[in-house]
């Protein structure tokens, strides 16, 4: 009997350990994390959600530059707060969500900067186009866990979102700020 | 009292007609556009005139508060109050549609840009249950604010063709100061 609690409890202690490796492998806070896009229609900004993500971030505080992140958005999740225009912009003259389900990031080197601060470039990819991109990213300690913040303006049109018939009433660039937490050690 | 408005009332009066006019119209197709850039199109005009209109109306009822409008015409009493009535309710609603207007807009998550240039600041925080009791509201504002404007529209006909007195003609002379 005492034998089978030494046991369990022994259990317990590896499925913990287990568990914190998960999380120290990098793996999202999805809850606590947002990705939000701000597009500009008549010069008026309007910020949509992100609700699906998930990924990965490896931050290693002593070595930034061994450090990595990759990502997956699902488009169909972008919610712009109503049902109409979040159907809208699914169709293949948008995000073509039915043959392009996710966007994804993938970072290819990380450059230390002042403490916290460090740059990622890597490969940004909507709709099967690949494109590179840098960004700046802060981070800090937040409840036990790494949070990462950092915004970045994107070209809708270098990933082929959106007729050229939308053009004059909707701009180009788009504005992207990313919070997101690694699940906590 | 004078006898005719000033030439600033009549120009404010004829020129909010136009605009609210053209709003309403605007208001009852653009929601059945399927989504299109003219549709973001109309939708902002239509917020333009709407601050507009909010803004005109403003101007509007302090120039009223401070500059004495002609005597009545002779009329019944109960022609005299009902008028009274629904010039209160022309007022009231030239302020509250407007800014329904506006609140749906925000709490849908649509700040208001004036003219494509003047980012006006957001009346309330982004809320779906908000927008849709405001979107109700705004939709019910116009269709008082249309049979209100009708009902004046008329009034003002029947005493310039049946009456023939000089309720819709004082509102189309002015005086010089």
């Amino acid at each position: 009997m005492k034998n089978l609690r030494m046991r369990s409890a022994g259990l317990f202690v590896s499925v913990m350990a287990a568990a914190a490796t998960l999380a120290a492998d990098g793996g999202l806070n999805v809850t606590r994390s947002s990705i939000i896009a701000t597009f500009r229609q008549e010069n008026v900004p309007v910020d949509a959600p992100f609700r699906t993500f998930s990924g990965t971030i490896h931050y290693d505080s002593a070595q930034p530059d061994r450090s990595s992140a990759a990502l997956a958005v699902d488009v169909a999740s972008f919610d712009i707060g109503d049902v109409g225009y979040n159907a809208e912009v699914r169709k293949p003259a948008w995000f073509d969500g039915a043959r392009f389900p996710q966007a994804t990031f993938r970072s290819t080197a990380i450059k230390p900067g002042a403490a916290g601060h460090f740059d990622a470039t890597g490969t940004l990819t909507i709709k099967g186009r690949a494109q590179p991109m840098s960004v700046a990213i802060t981070v800090q300690r937040i409840g036990g866990a790494d949070a990462f913040d950092g915004s970045f303006d994107l070209s809708r049109k270098a990933f082929g979102i959106g007729d050229p018939s939308w053009d004059d009433v909707l701009d180009d660039k788009v504005h992207v700020r990313f919070h997101l937490v690694n699940a906590g050690t | 009292m004078p006898d005719r408005y000033t030439r600033t009332a009549v120009a404010l009066h004829w020129t909010v007609m136009a605009l609210v006019i053209t709003a309403l119209c605007m208001g009852w197709f653009m929601t059945d556009l399927a989504i299109s850039p003219l549709k973001l199109r109309v939708y902002s005009w239509h917020k333009w005139i709407g601050v507009t209109v909010l803004g005109l109306s403003a101007v509007r009822a302090l120039w009223r508060l401070s500059h004495a409008p002609p005597a009545p015409v002779p009329m019944a009493a109960w022609q005299r109050l009902s008028a009274h009535a629904i010039h209160g309710l022309l007022y009231l609603m030239l302020l509250v549609q407007p800014l329904t207007g506006w609140i749906y807009s925000n709490a849908a998550g649509f700040p208001v840009v004036y003219l494509k240039l003047i980012p006006l600041p957001n009346l309330v925080a982004k809320d779906k249950a908000l927008a849709a009791r405001f979107e109700d509201l705004h939709s019910a504002g116009g269709t008082i604010l249309a049979i209100a404007i009708g009902l004046h529209a008329l009034a003002a006909l029947k005493h310039h063709f049946i009456d023939r007195d000089d309720t819709l003609r004082r509102m189309l002379r002015w005086r010089a100061t």
